[in-house]
């Protein structure tokens, strides 16, 4: 599904390296988890691949099914099937969130040569999907983001998730500011969605998320690269023992 | 209903972006139409007015009042206070009236009219249902009704649904027909609101006003559609100076439309219309407006210099007046839709989005006169400034000694789309009695690279994305908007900012 390898990336505007030879390859179907301490460029490596600003890629690739995502443009890598669930979701004052939903699925799927989906369909579908995460008509209603709380945008980031159907989906922190109802709820949704055809990259700092979205591997992350791989228990030993440790062992 | 409106607007939006996606960052009304005009002779004197009155068949006390105006007029100096700049505009090099040849007589229906017309307005693509009416076609079962008064440079081509209104007891028609056919109306309430000698500008149009149209309706009357207007320059040269003159008589309602167009030329036109609104007791006026005028390339080279007085006069004692505008066009922009409240408990507001790109210069707002007591006005300004464009907001509220308990609420946002355009706001606040309150509100911010990022990571594409995030900002005024309005209001929103990204 999505095949990263020997990433290299610096800040744009500045002499700072922050990717130092990335390789992560995601099967169909595979869930993933990477964890590492502030700065190690979990957040960035979301960025850089949904195609945002400010970073320039000086070496390596990564093609999802295939194709190089680093030379298209943020919506093409959209309509190609990748999806990023921002840590911080946008506000977008006077556009009703129903609008955004609809203005962005009728935009991949026009991209993608397919018909635009009728009023009445879209209606039926967002409502269904609405349901599931306990989003109610009011919220689909009110401005995109604005005046949600932190489990709302985060609910309303997994709806645009069920809606636009990717087959990569990257959460970025998806369980910082959530308390523990709203994360099951945020998990719930994920999970409704795990599929042979769909995959996922969870960025974490904690265990906890992990617990509810069972990752099938486990990466952690320092310093611009993973260090190292394993299974679900790898989570459960940051869990107890924090990064030092692993870090030391990786060093030595 | 909540559930169609939603609909609704979700298709507007997708209109919207097909739009966008459909141009190719030209001006979409640029087209000319090959139809032989009648021209009087270029430049102004008292035989042009003569002549234009002639034309019209006008009796000799619109003659009369029209030599007045003009002779006023030579002595005027062109007002310079604006926040605009262009160069000196020669009055003697413009044509003052021009009218197309199949024209001459006029026809007494639109199955009459030059189909060469009718395709023009069929090329408009008037997003209204008005191609379907001007064509002579029903509106489908269901659909709202709009009547048209369309008029093409100097004369007005056809009235439709005239029948109708008259069963309703509503005048609808073009003002040179008005003058002919309604003259005692005509002469108590014309040049009543915006007098002869208001403006430089004003007083050119009264003296060459050569069509426009003409609004009456009567006593508790509630007008059975909603009244549109289209207009259109298409002569090279040709300046348009349209007149109109609605009058809501006590416990009247009724809601007008006006669209402007005009073709891509190289020169600029001028464009100096009059508007007046008499509002008597309990009536109310609702005026809504989308220009899109030609604005010139992206050098400022051509486009149409954009002078208009509007004016209503809430003259009886709880009448209201709602003036909402979306100004896209024009190379420049002078223009102020003003409000007297001077019946008690009278009420007006003032909804605009004005949005300048490339080389155009706005400078527009309104004036709330507060005369009579407990009076009420509202303001709310979406300025929006891309490419080199200046876009300023001027706005009075004038609260006088009689208007106690009176209130004004005005809010003014701009926003600035890159860093080589400017948004200014020149609020002037007069209060001359102690129980009237004043509001200002006013903002100023620049398009958010993480807003267009969010909606691009979605699947929109940059345009998408500043069309979306835009017509969000301006969503209070886009509400104000009759619904057939707002779709179109929404399209240009984002033909207007195209290339104003990246």
């Amino acid at each position: 599904m999505l095949e990263i390898k020997n990433l290299h990336v610096k800040l744009a505007d500045e002499d700072k390296v922050i990717l130092r030879g990335l390789d992560l390859s995601i099967g169909a179907g595979e869930v993933h988890a990477i964890m590492g301490p502030n700065g190690s460029g979990k957040s960035t490596l979301s960025y850089v691949l949904s195609g945002r600003e400010g970073y320039e890629v000086t070496d390596g690739s990564a093609k999802l099914l295939g194709e190089e995502l680093l030379e298209m443009e943020p919506e093409a890598r959209a309509a190609a099937g990748l999806f990023l669930a921002f840590q911080y979701p946008v506000e977008i004052p006077g556009v009703g969130n129903m609008t955004f939903l609809r203005t962005a699925l009728n935009a991949q799927r026009k991209a993608r040569g397919e018909e635009e989906v009728s009023a009445g369909d879209f209606l039926k579908l967002v409502r269904e999907k609405a349901k599931t995460l306990k989003i109610d008509a009011e919220m689909l209603k009110r401005p995109v983001n604005v005046g949600f709380s932190g489990g709302e945008k985060k609910r309303n980031e997994i709806l645009q998730m069920a809606m636009l159907e990717p087959k990569m989906c990257i959460l970025d922190e998806t369980d910082s500011g959530l308390d523990v109802d709203a994360m099951k709820l945020v998990s719930d949704g994920v999970n409704a969605l795990r599929d042979a055809g769909r995959s996922f990259l969870v960025i974490t700092h904690y265990q906890r998320l992990l617990d509810h979205i069972k990752p099938d591997v486990v990466h952690i992350m320092a310093a611009g690269r993973i260090v190292k791989t394993g299974g679900p228990e790898l989570a459960l030993e940051v869990e107890n023992n924090g990064y030092a440790d692993l870090l030391a062992e990786v060093q030595a | 209903m909540a559930a169609v409106d939603m609909e609704v607007r979700d298709g507007v939006d997708r209109e919207t972006i097909e739009t966008v996606q459909a141009m190719s960052g030209s001006y979409k009304y640029g087209w000319a139409t090959d139809i032989e005009m009648d021209y009087a002779p270029k430049g102004l004197s008292e035989d042009i007015v003569r002549l234009i009155s002639e034309k019209n068949a006008e009796p000799e006390w619109m003659l009369e009042w029209r030599l007045a105006a003009y002779r006023r007029w030579v002595k005027m100096e062109e007002p310079r206070w604006a926040m605009l700049h262009y160069p000196e505009i020669d009055y003697q090099d413009q044509y003052y009236y021009a009218k197309p040849k199949s024209m001459a007589v006029k026809p007494k229906s639109l199955d009459e009219v030059d189909p060469k017309l009718l395709a023009t307005y069929e090329k408009l693509g008037i997003p209204l249902k008005e191609q379907y009416i001007l064509a002579g076609v029903e509106a489908p079962e269901g659909e709202r009704k709009v009547a048209v008064d369309a008029v093409f440079d100097s004369v007005s081509v056809g009235t439709t649904f005239k029948a109708e209104l008259a069963k309703a007891g509503v005048i609808f028609c073009s003002i040179s027909e008005a003058v002919r056919e309604y003259p005692d109306l005509v002469k108590q309430y014309l040049g009543t609101v915006v007098p002869q000698s208001d403006n430089f500008f004003a007083t050119l149009n009264s003296a060459v006003f050569s069509d426009g149209s003409f609004v009456y309706i009567p006593k508790g009357t509630r007008c059975p559609m909603e009244l549109s207007t289209y207009f259109r320059i298409n002569a090279e040269n040709t300046g348009q100076f349209e007149r109109t003159l609605i009058i809501a008589d006590e416990g009247s309602y009724v809601s007008y439309l006006e669209g402007c167009t005009a073709p891509k030329r190289d020169t600029h036109q001028l464009h100096a219309a009059v508007v007046e609104l008499v509002i008597l007791k309990d009536a109310e006026v609702k005026y809504s407006t989308v220009q899109n005028w030609y604005p010139g390339d992206e050098n400022g080279k051509g486009g149409i210099y954009n002078f208009v007085t509007k004016r209503a006069d809430c003259r009886g004692d709880n009448a209201k007046v709602m003036w909402t505008q979306v100004e896209t066009g024009s190379a420049i922009t002078w223009k102020y839709p003003s409000c007297i409240l001077r019946g008690d408990n009278s009420q007006g507001e003032f909804y605009s989005i004005a949005i300048a790109n490339n080389a155009q210069q706005a400078d527009t707002g309104t004036k709330m006169i507060h005369l009579g007591k407990n009076t009420k006005s509202r303001i709310v300004s979406k300025g929006i400034s891309a490419g080199r464009a200046q876009n300023t907001y001027r706005g009075l509220v004038s609260m006088h000694p009689k208007a106690t308990n009176s209130r004004n609420y005005t809010q003014c946002d701009s926003l600035l789309i890159g860093d080589k355009c400017g948004a200014h706001t020149v609020p002037y606040i007069e209060v001359k009695n102690n129980s009237s309150r004043v509001e200002h509100e006013a903002t100023t911010s620049k398009v958010d690279e993480d807003q267009l990022f969010y909606c691009r990571s979605r699947g929109m594409d940059e345009e998408a994305a500043v069309a979306l995030v835009v017509n969000g900002f301006c969503k209070d005024v886009l509400q104000a908007l009759p619904m057939e309005f707002a779709m179109e209001a929404q399209s240009l929103v984002a033909i207007s900012l195209e290339g104003s990204v990246g």
